[in-house]
């Protein structure tokens, strides 16, 4: 078991299909208190699919989801929970004010008005009809309602699309207080570095299973792929041919590499050439673990499918 | 296996007082009248086209008719008016929530179910007696209708009561259509309804196979219910108000069963 925290919801053996379409399949999952756990995955991987299930929007085919240790539709359950879904559209000629009250009033112990205005920056727009605001703000809007009952699990669903940088920033930061303060939350997000800056945890969703759980740092230690640059007289072309070297490219005084074998490529280039300098090893994104899980499991889909 | 095990050291949130539950509710009724008391386009239809009906059938193409005629025109007007805010605030509503996202996070957060409906409903019902209010007024001080105070309080009760069943026909119809498809639904039940019930031409201008069908539809039980406020001979009021309460029961149950299994 996770020593990270007490469960507040999971799924068990969880199977889920649309007619002839697996969107979840046997999918084991915890969430636990005071993680930010982020579900990653293309387009119909089964990411709604899970959030769907954890929310009580939809029923399982197969297995159980809980919340709290209750069913998910249980209005028990669901009062420990804030969300902010992807596409919402909230009643135009109400103020945002009456919004947030409208959303605090389902909760036993919600935050104040001003609290939650001031945790989701929108002080200023309390007064002002919801139907008149920027696309940014509604976003914040709807980040105020997620978080005005104080739940101790959050569901983001690509909580900062649409907004510009500070305001990203700004949200990513009181999603860390809101953490610190024993909350968890679940992120779905298309920005990886909204990932890499959030989660301690990231899931990687591909058609129905999860094929990574871990941290971040764990799941770009599964890259093997790694880059070096340095300043070297070598030829591009030459070293392009050693073993463990994947590509090579010259950029003025530069080498760069791509190396799945880097400890030694780097023993060799330290070997042919004494003058070398400015040695940098870089470990991979988020972004090239990603793209190197979904393309495995792409070229591989009879393994996935034993 | 206990598939519970383990979650035991998770805590249930909170329950909620009946205080704060209360307040839930009434915060979500609240909300519901504002925002349609905020959007002219459907505040001003719902209220003017009875209105306008009233004063061109009942006044200005009216003037010769026996007395009676502008106080029958009231009932038939009333049911016509009331049949709208259950049809369109709720039906129509519901269908573009289904569509726009609002009822998934409405039904994501911890919204006690009930107080989604009792809002939308208590809304209807705000509507509908604003809408007899502004027919009886019409009534009184421009067609020259004699109104006693308990014919009055008793189509006002006959009114907002009267909106339910069309509540519950409009919950159904947006649990069958979804989005901008709604009004045109709608508006092929609710208009063709007013008609077959004798709303707009007396029944026996309708052929007979239409005139005995005429039982079938809420609106004529409504309109014998509005009559009978106003005096009108159209005997027992039970088997009416029986007939608006079983249809009102069925219906809801209907759309409840399918809310439940396609959300």
């Amino acid at each position: 078991m996770d020593p990270n925290g007490e469960v507040l919801a999971s799924l068990r053996g969880v199977t889920k299909r649309y007619g002839a379409v697996l969107a979840l399949d046997r999918v084991d999952l915890d969430l636990h208190a005071g993680q930010v756990l982020a579900l990653l995955g293309p387009n119909g991987a089964g990411k709604s699919t899970a959030i769907g299930l954890l929310l009580g929007l939809l029923r399982a085919d197969a297995g159980q989801a809980s919340l709290f240790g209750l069913d998910p539709q249980h209005l028990a359950a669901r009062r420990g929970i804030g969300v902010m879904l992807q596409s919402a559209e909230l009643p135009d000629t109400l103020s945002v004010g009456e919004l947030i009250r409208l959303t605090a009033s389902y909760y036993p112990a919600p935050r104040s008005l001003s609290e939650t205005a001031a945790l989701a920056a929108v002080e200023d727009l309390l007064p002002r009809r919801y139907g008149r605001l920027s696309g940014g703000q509604q976003r914040r809007v709807q980040f105020a309602l997620a978080i005005c009952g104080k739940p101790r699990l959050l569901f983001l669903d690509e909580p900062t699309v649409g907004l510009d940088l500070p305001v990203r920033q700004q949200l990513w930061a009181t999603v860390r207080a809101l953490v610190d303060d024993g909350a968890a939350v679940v992120l779905t997000t298309h920005y990886l570095e909204e990932a890499e800056r959030l989660a301690d945890r990231v899931c990687v969703l591909l058609r129905g299973r999860i094929v990574s759980d871990g941290s971040v740092d764990a799941l770009r230690a599964r890259v093997v792929q790694r880059s070096v640059r340095c300043v070297t007289s070598l030829d591009v072309a030459e070293v392009g041919q050693w073993p463990g070297v994947l590509q090579a490219t010259r950029d003025n005084a530069f080498l760069q590499l791509r190396s799945n074998h880097v400890e030694s490529v780097v023993r060799r280039l330290l070997a042919a050439d004494p003058a070398l300098s400015g040695l940098e090893v870089q470990p991979a994104g988020l972004g090239e673990a990603f793209t190197e899980l979904t393309n495995d499991a792409a070229e591989h889909p009879q393994q996935e499918a034993a | 296996m206990n598939r519970y095990t383990l979650q035991s050291a998770a805590t249930v949130p909170s329950t909620m007082s009946t205080r704060s539950l209360a307040g839930a509710y009434l915060h979500e009724i609240r909300a519901e009248c504002l925002r349609y008391l905020r959007s002219p386009g459907f505040l001003l239809p719902t209220l003017l086209f009875p209105a306008a009906f009233y004063l061109m059938f009942a006044v200005m193409l009216g003037k010769g008719q026996p007395a009676d005629a502008a106080r029958f025109l009231l009932g038939s007007y009333v049911t016509f008016g009331v049949m709208a805010p259950g049809l369109f605030g709720f039906g129509m509503s519901l269908a573009l929530e289904r569509d726009n996202g609002l009822l998934t996070l409405k039904r994501a957060l911890p919204m006690p179910p009930l107080a989604y409906l009792l809002g939308k409903m208590v809304m209807a019902m705000m509507m509908a007696l604003a809408i007899v209010s502004v027919l009886q007024l019409l009534a009184v001080g421009v067609a020259g209708v004699h109104l006693s105070a308990w014919q009055s309080l008793r189509l006002m009760a006959v009114a907002t009561f009267g909106t339910l069943p069309f509540c519950a026909l409009g919950l159904l119809l947006g649990t069958l259509v979804k989005g901008n498809g709604a009004p045109a639904v709608i508006n092929l039940i609710y208009l063709p309804m007013a008609v077959l019930s004798g709303l707009w031409f007396p029944l026996k201008v309708l052929p007979p196979v239409l005139r005995d069908m005429a039982v079938a539809w809420p609106s004529y039980h409504l309109n014998a219910l509005a009559q009978t406020a106003l005096d009108f001979p159209a005997g027992a009021a039970w088997p009416h108000v029986t007939w608006l309460v079983v249809f009102t029961l069925v219906v809801t149950a209907l759309a409840a069963w399918r809310l439940r299994r396609h959300g």
